[in-house]
């Protein structure tokens, strides 16, 4: 096909870098057709295949960018060990098909509930090797746990969204799978409540590795609290959290529902969702916002990192048109640039067409720095030019 | 160790340059007397000393972007400095440099326990970090040896690590958000109470950069409600071989122990005499440290006695009281110390795949024979973030260049094995010239070209990390 480049090894994917004079999108399962994509031929990594290293007892595990979540969950699970970032599966809210892959999970930062734990994609992260824009093959990190030699390229690739080069290898620490797992429901009347809750629970010492809220069907909030290790250990912190968090609500230890907190399944059928990172108690200022700004509407919000990530979603028929659309994007990309975080518009149907900067705008010396950094790396700005506006 | 020819014309504008900084900063915080500004020659790398032309201490971010802004326009450079614990010699000064020391600026700027976050002046020790969470029972997790004295700003420019980050992970994990100086003068805010980047992780990239991109004034860091309790227990074996295969067991066993720590014999029986622990009679020793409630703690050390007892080892020593667990931790916190009373030493801290554990240390104990140096092995077994002890004397002519060549054996072999030149120590001017064994040249280069775009006359902290003769013409530009 003479649309898209699919080279089979670093070598051809250098070649093919070097032969191109055109900007190119960067892809490796597109599952995330995520951010400002301009109409370009495509680069797939989706052949750069295969596990090159893993060591459990060393909990290191290296891999081709091409190679798919699956197949590296499938291999760590062999050995009871997992990715712990838990990257959230994008297919069911983007409505896409095709298979995530690890350069996808790192060039776009892509972590899930236990984030807030055990820190994010990023954190996970020991080496990458990657293509710059002129062809070059570059190195950085290793695959060692703990390296500070020289400066740490591995945390500026992730989520870098393919801006900054192409990966063909990523060098990831992995950890034991938890024996058991146990979520506690606290169900809370408000917004407000559920936050308290969460951060109540974040506070205590029993390592709780996530903390999301829900809306319940009968109007209240479902704050959901997991803890993770072995039997005897997770049952001791369930009795003594159910004792804290009693007074937020009912408490009810219920069925994991990790994946749907994660994955967002439920939202699949809403035409604009935004994903906001703020202060975990500033997400009541952002509710109370958009509770101001589309309280006829109404709107999706789901609760996640204690508050600290929020999810917004807006069925068709909760917003006007494409103005009112466009109106509210820019009143919440405004309202968190005063609070300090960021929110980035994932999908919508409705705003296909409309100009808008996707990721949250950046203070002008980042910005600077952001766009001097791009020209060093791709100084012929051809990998996912402006993706990341 | 070579250091770049001071540039004669930043000399001959020494009087000039002290009196454009006393008109931002107060009188005292310019320190230009060659009798005052020899505090500030050396590092914890003391084998390496030069005094700075002038010493600045300011007090806020606006002092420090005004020193920039004049450091800057008269093409002086300028050395960041916390509280120069580094061991790899990373606020060294040059004859003509600006030092400019964060050390007054240790205020705690705001403590946010529902969001799990404190905000601190750089200059602010990594202990006095915790210490002012402690009454809430959080803590700032990573702890690096010298967490009494060493201040966030170094931290941060090192990504500094420590014996519990196996669990907690290093600096970068646990930094959210700086205040940072450009050189130009320009304050710039990253991140803050929120996670993750709005854009490129730029965050990331100055957790590390050991004082080239920027200089750090303030600092935003996650903080973590204590355990209920930590308690150790130790394990004595008769090879090295067979306490890594231990040590690769637990960790494969699921058990997340909080701190992991190997001694090898030379360190075991040095620690032994210095701070008589009780160390039993052996080749190698294991620290496993585990945390959580009574029971937990119990769970998990029964877990790891288990595995431990498969491996025959010579004593199992499981801590019953805080009384046993600090005569075990004694020995291992004593280590430097003891080692120092014995001989002069030099820290190394590559790091290596744990797997490779038992060639590694096969290997040093051959360069050890065959350089003629001792040398002891403490270090972070889990994350295989080693501490080789080379012993020399100092008054002994070509004893050091000995040890140094010996050193630089040892973090080649590191790299050869598939590890690197420094797990958390940092490049400073000490593994500055073994970069190219780590990097290719086109590595490098997109390094130098990171600072370029912070820095671009390459005037901050500008002749470390790069070997010279590969940043010669920016640094001459």
């Amino acid at each position: 096909m003479s649309d898209r480049l699919n080279p089979e090894s670093e070598a051809a994917l250098v070649a093919a870098l070097r032969e191109t004079a055109e900007p190119l999108q960067i892809m490796g399962g597109g599952t995330r057709p995520i951010g400002n994509i301009a109409p370009a031929k495509i680069l797939s990594t989706s052949r750069l295949q295969g596990i090159t290293l893993y060591e459990p007892g060393a909990m290191t595990l290296v891999a081709k960018s091409g190679t798919t979540i699956e197949e590296i969950e499938t291999i760590l699970t062999a050995e009871k060990q997992r990715l712990a970032f838990e990257p959230m599966d994008h297919r069911a809210i983007l409505r896409t098909s095709g298979h995530p892959t690890l350069g996808g999970v790192i060039a776009a930062n892509v972590s899930g509930p236990r984030r807030i734990q055990v820190g994010a994609a990023r954190d996970f992260a020991l080496g990458v090797t990657f293509v710059d824009g002129t062809g070059q093959v570059l190195s950085n990190g290793g695959r060692v746990m703990k390296n500070v030699t020289g400066y740490d390229l591995v945390k500026l690739m992730s989520g870098s969204w393919g801006t900054l080069g192409v990966l063909t290898e990523v060098a990831l620490k992995v950890l034991p799978i938890a024996e058991t797992q146990a979520t506690l429901n606290v169900h809370v009347a408000t917004w407000a409540d559920a936050v308290a809750c969460m951060s109540a629970a974040l506070g205590t010492p029993f390592d709780v590795s996530g903390a999301a809220t829900v809306q319940a069907e009968d109007g209240g909030f479902d704050s959901l609290i997991r803890v993770e290790g072995f039997e005897t250990s997770v049952q001791y912190r369930v009795t003594e959290l159910t004792k804290r968090l009693a007074k937020f609500g009912a408490v009810d230890v219920v069925h994991d529902p990790w994946a749907e907190v994660k994955d967002l399944g439920a939202w699949a059928a809403l035409d604009t969702v935004w994903r906001i990172s703020l202060r975990p108690t500033d997400s009541l200022k952002l509710i109370a916002l958009m509770q101001e700004l589309n309280q006829e509407r109404g709107f999706h919000c789901q609760l996640d990192w204690g508050g600290g990530l929020i999810w917004l979603g807006l069925e068709a028929v909760q917003i006007a048109d494409a103005q009112a659309g466009l109106a509210l994007h820019h009143a919440l990309q405004t309202f968190v640039a005063q609070l300090g975080g960021h929110a980035t518009l994932l999908t919508s149907d409705l705003l296909r067409d409309q100009e808008l900067c996707h990721f949250q705008p950046l203070g002008p010396a980042i910005e600077r720095v952001s766009q001097t950094l791009r020209e060093k790396f791709d100084p012929r700005g051809i990998l996912n030019p402006g993706r990341m506006s | 160790m070579e250091m770049p020819q001071p540039n004669s014309e930043i000399l001959s504008k020494k009087a000039k340059i002290a009196a454009a900084l006393r008109a931002v900063l107060p009188y005292d915080a310019v320190i230009d007397d060659p009798s005052e500004t020899r505090a500030y020659e050396c590092d914890a790398l003391t084998a390496y000393r030069c005094p700075p032309m002038i010493a600045v201490l300011p007090s806020t971010t606006q002092e420090v972007s005004d020193i920039l802004k004049i450091c800057h326009r008269e093409g002086v450079p300028v050395v960041p400095r916390g509280s120069g614990t580094s061991l790899a010699g990373g606020a060294l000064p040059t004859a003509d440099c600006v030092i400019l020391g964060v050390a007054k600026m240790n205020n705690v700027l705001e403590t946010d326990y529902e969001n799990r976050l404190i905000r601190v002046q750089s200059g602010r020790t990594n202990l006095s970090v915790s210490g002012a969470v402690e009454e809430e029972d959080f803590f700032y997790a990573p702890d690096p040896s010298s967490q009494l004295a060493c201040a966030i700003a170094g931290n941060i420019a090192m990504n500094s690590g420590g014996a519990h980050c196996l669990k907690y992970g290093v600096t970068t994990n646990n930094l959210m958000g700086v205040t940072l100086v450009m050189m130009d003068g320009e304050i710039v805010e990253i991140g803050g109470g929120y996670l993750d980047a709005p854009g490129l992780d730029i965050l990331g990239v100055i957790c590390g950069s050991e004082g080239q991109l920027g200089v750090v004034t303030e600092a935003t860091l996650r903080i973590l409600p204590k355990p209920e309790g930590a308690r150790p227990v130790m394990i004595a074996f008769d090879s090295n071989e067979v306490a890594g295969a231990c040590v690769a067991d637990i960790i494969k066993a699921g058990v997340l122990p909080v701190a992991i720590e190997f001694m090898d014999r030379p360190i075991i029986e040095i620690c032994e005499s210095f701070a008589k622990a009780g160390y039993p009679d052996c080749e190698a020793l294991l620290i496993v440290e585990v945390e959580g409630s009574e029971a937990e703690i119990q769970d998990q050390l029964g877990r790891i006695s288990v595995i431990a007892q498969k491996h025959n080892p010579v004593e199992l020593r499981q801590s019953q009281s805080a009384a046993e667990s600090a005569a075990i931790w004694l020995g291992r916190k004593s280590a430097f110390g003891a080692v120092g009373q014995v001989a002069d030493y030099m820290c190394l801290d590559g790091t290596i795949p744990v797997s490779a554990l038992p060639e590694v240390l096969r290997r040093i104990k051959e360069l050890s024979d065959h350089y003629g140096l001792r040398v002891g092995n403490v270090f972070h077994a889990g994350d295989g973030n080693m501490h080789p002890l080379i012993m020399f004397n100092a008054n002994k002519e070509g004893d050091l260049e000995l040890c140094e060549a010996m050193g630089a054996d040892v973090l080649r072999l590191c790299v050869e094995v598939g590890g690197c030149l420094t797990g958390e120590h940092g490049v400073g001017i000490e593994k500055r010239d073994l970069m190219e064994d780590q990097y290719t040249a086109e590595d490098l280069e997109i390094q130098m070209a990171v600072k370029d775009v912070f820095d671009p006359g390459w005037l901050l902290n500008p002749s470390k990390v790069f070997p010279l003769s590969v940043s010669q013409s920016r640094r001459a530009s």
